[in-house]
């Protein structure tokens, strides 16, 4: 059972996917680990709990990917969306490891779907855990546990120490009591600190008040700051989130997917004072809905409402919450808090100023507005036929890409480049090595896996020596 | 299915029908309680399934009896001993359940024939027939036509899902049977009680073979047919009811209905006590207890006859209907055809 009197070879601070992929790997090399989750064991493995899968290098089809993916294509596609924010020698590490992670996963439980024949794309470059991330990570922690891995729950690391170029010991706080533990290796993997709103409000100021966080509590960055604070290397644009519209009624934490909103392209969106703000129809929906978290998050009061009539009402997916609904415009703003009669003359304007056109959800269509600010440049249809309906926005905040820097061998660097000599970072806390900015499916559970096994390596391979 | 944005009673009868109570959405479920949410998918499809027992129950005036079946099963149990005993005391007087009998016609000589033969034809027969309406009526509401009925080729699939209990494998790995570990527990558990529900329900068909074509009257020695069939299918029935019940007890609650639990147990309780007092009947039948283990063991049969359409063992029934309709939606091809 758990000693803290006595030295781990390798503590693992963290409770998701990288951490419990480095606990294992270091376990299976006969290290002693012990893993310190912050959350209760109901809302263990952070944000890989709503996670649903992994992408994944590969150059013949498999059981679960359909044709191939190859280092290039892989690498490729993250240089586009991180617009070359990235560092290339991790970046090239992380795809060519990607493509190994599988077998290993099945190895320690993970299960798979297979491969979806058809039109989703995703089924070609991503693979979908079987359960989703929770089920992954109930494997997982079940697999750690078979085979001696110490777990504490409800167990938040405060601080670190150092001696010289080492990490020495950590003081922790279990279940709220006080200790100190020692390791000859310790992998930091414990997040980001999207749940900070204290932190987030360094930046954003009291608006972060009003932020939504989609995924765990748990993400306060402690270690993090507490890192960068004793001189370790920063990375990734501390300001930056990745924030999309989400269903203003999602709880304040942990609302996860089903709280998203896909309304926005096929409605007008309006700030509480009943004023559009920003063209809805911009762009394809799947290029602008990271766009939208920001725009909110600058709005009065952090609101939004978008506005839609019965036409529209079975054109998205909807979120878990039935739509604010009414016969009239100005009995939808009563309900919504808005002033009836900016709603009933936004809505009046932008009815006069849609042009006719052939109304096509699935690309860019003709569907305009003409002399309006801000237009709305595709799929604007009148909002006519009653009853109208109305989802209440907020931002919601995915994750955040300030992190760590570290080596190919995962190991952290302090400001100078020098490397610590036995702390190594995994999962998100060190992602804005490989993703700076923007967003690709499944690159986080993919980052999270390959630098989780190495760091366990990594630390197994010092606490030998 | 999967598509729907809003799902009607029917729909929701059939989903909750389908559903094998595996609980893995249970577990791999972010917004599983406690989170605020409190998604709990496995409770909730167990009380629209105990919704919809009553909903085709036949006779419909029944429908009430599945509101508190623990009780209600217990009840018939208790009346149906009373009742046997009585029987007994009355045809063959109250020294008959403790005498020694022994050769062909040792039973009757308890309960006579043509009172047992009768009361197990007429409440087996009408169980049948209250089950048969019970499933057309569930047929019928989720959208079943009868001739989907008698095809046989519709037929196929299901067969095999409830003589292998497929959808209890998880494609290999098992089932969430007690917390979020996968076993094949509770497969392999009510597999030995289905098929050991078979084979004595083989023993008694063989045992009535003999006896009204042949004129071999019971009991039969050891090494016969009806008594190696009811033998094994007897401890298959005891291993799966106490798996079972094991499983029941010792596992997570949070994805079960508590309610529910009487109903449950009642039902296997019955089921083993039928098993367990057929065993001891068949080892002590050469001694003076014989009168009392064979009033008890029919006792425990008659109740379990009166009770089928009106207690848990109306899942397999409705259960089957979901998979048949299940297999039909794949043939057309608006059912996800991946596993």
């Amino acid at each position: 059972m758990v000693d803290l009197n006595s030295i781990y070879d390798v503590l693992v601070i963290g409770g998701g996917n990288a951490a419990l992929c480095a606990a294992v790997t270091a376990r299976r090399k006969g290290k002693s680990v012990l893993l310190l989750e912050h959350a209760p064991r109901d809302f263990r493995g952070g944000n890989s709990r709503h996670t649903r899968n992994l992408r994944v290098m590969h150059s013949a089809p498999t059981s679960v990917l359909t044709e191939s993916y190859s280092e290039d294509e892989y690498f490729q596609d993250l240089l586009r969306v991180t617009a070359g924010n990235t560092d290339e020698v991790l970046a090239r590490l992380t795809v060519k490891e990607s493509g190994n992670a599988l077998p290993w996963m099945e190895s320690c439980g993970a299960l798979f779907q297979p491969a979806l024949s058809g039109t989703l794309s995703l089924s070609r470059t991503n693979a979908f855990f079987l359960g989703g991330g929770k089920a992954l990570m109930n494997a997982y922690y079940h697999t750690a546990d078979c085979i001696g891995v110490h777990t504490l729950y409800d167990t938040e690391v405060q601080t670190l120490h150092f001696e010289g170029r080492s990490v020495r010991n950590v003081t922790i706080s279990v279940k709220g009591f006080p200790a100190n533990v020692r390791a000859k290796a310790v992998v930091a993997a414990s997040g980001g600190f999207q749940a900070n709103l204290e932190w987030l409000k360094e930046y954003w100021g009291e608006a972060a008040g009003n932020f939504l966080i989609r995924g765990t509590p748990y993400a306060r960055g402690r270690v993090l700051r507490d890192l960068l604070r004793k001189g370790v290397m920063p990375v990734g644009d501390p300001k930056q989130c990745h924030a999309l519209a989400i269903d203003a009624r999602a709880p304040k934490f942990d609302g996860g997917i089903v709280t998203r909103l896909d309304c926005i392209p096929f409605s007008i969106v309006v700030n509480n004072l009943g004023d559009r703000f920003y063209d809805e129809g911009e762009d394809i929906w799947p290029k602008r809905y990271a766009i939208w978290g920001l725009l909110l998050a600058r709005q009065p009061q952090q609101i939004g409402f978008s506005i839609f009539d019965s036409k529209s009402l079975n054109r998205f997916m909807p979120s878990v919450f039935p739509p604010v609904q009414s016969q009239t415009i100005a009995g939808l703003a009563a309900q919504l808090g808005l002033p009836p009669a900016a709603l009933e003359k936004t809505v009046r304007e932008y009815n006069i100023a849609v042009r006719p056109g052939n109304f096509d959800s699935k690309k860019l269509d003709s569907c305009h507005t003409e002399g309006l600010v801000p237009p709305k440049s595709n799929w604007a249809l009148p909002i006519d036929v009653p009853p109208f309906y109305s989802y209440p926005l907020r931002p919601g905040i995915t994750f955040t890409y300030l992190g760590v820097k570290v080596n190919e061998e995962a190991r952290v660097l302090l400001e100078s480049g020098t490397p610590i000599d036995n702390l190594f970072a995994a999962g998100e806390m060190m992602a804005g090595n490989i993703l700076g900015c923007g967003y690709l499916a499944g690159l986080g559970m993919a980052i999270g896996t390959v630098f989780g096994r190495i760091a366990g390596r990594e630390a197994a391979r010092i606490a030998d020596n | 299915m999967e598509l729907l944005r809003s799902f009607t009673n029917p729909d929701l009868s059939y989903l909750a029908n389908l559903c094998h109570n595996c609980r893995g959405c249970f577990y791999a479920c972010p917004y599983a309680p406690p989170h605020e949410f409190a998604l709990n998918l496995p409770k909730t499809f167990a009380q629209v399934r105990n919704e919809s027992y009553a909903e085709y129950a036949w006779p419909r005036v029944l429908a009430g009896v599945f509101a508190s079946n623990g009780v209600v099963v217990s009840l018939v149990t208790v009346a149906c001993l009373t009742l046997i005993f009585m029987i007994s005391i009355y045809f063959q007087g109250p020294n008959a359940l403790y005498a020694k009998h022994l050769g062909s016609g040792a039973f009757y000589a308890v309960i006579p024939f043509r009172v047992m033969v009768t009361v197990s034809i007429v409440t087996l027969g009408y169980a049948l027939l209250a089950l048969a309406m019970g499933f057309l009526n569930f047929w019928k509401d989720i959208g079943g036509t009868i001739p989907e009925l008698f095809s046989l080729s519709n037929w196929q699939r299901t067969f095999a899902d409830v003589l292998t209990l497929r959808n209890l494998g998880g494609g290999g790995h098992g089932c969430t049977d007690k917390d979020e570990t996968f076993s094949n527990a509770r497969r392999r558990f009510h597999h030995a009680l289905f098929y050991g529900f078979l084979l004595c329900a083989a023993s008694t068909t063989v045992a009535a073979i003999y006896d009204h074509f042949l004129h071999w009257i019971a009991p039969y020695p050891f090494v016969s047919l009806p008594v190696l069939l009811g033998t094994m299918g007897g401890v298959g029935m005891m291993v799966g009811c106490s798996g079972l019940t094991w499983l029941k007890l010792v596992g997570d609650q949070t994805p079960a209905d508590r309610n529910l639990l009487g109903a449950d147990l009642a039902l296997t309780l019955l089921l083993a006590l039928s098993a367990f007092s057929g065993l001891v009947l068949l080892a002590l039948r050469s001694t003076e207890a014989l009168g009392i283990l064979l009033a008890l063991h029919l006792s425990f049969i008659l109740a379990l006859f009166l009770v089928l359409p009106y207690s848990k063992f109306v899942h397999g029934i409705y259960r089957s209907g979901a998979l048949l309709r299940n297999s039909i939606e794949r043939r057309l091809g608006s059912a996800p055809s991946s596993e």
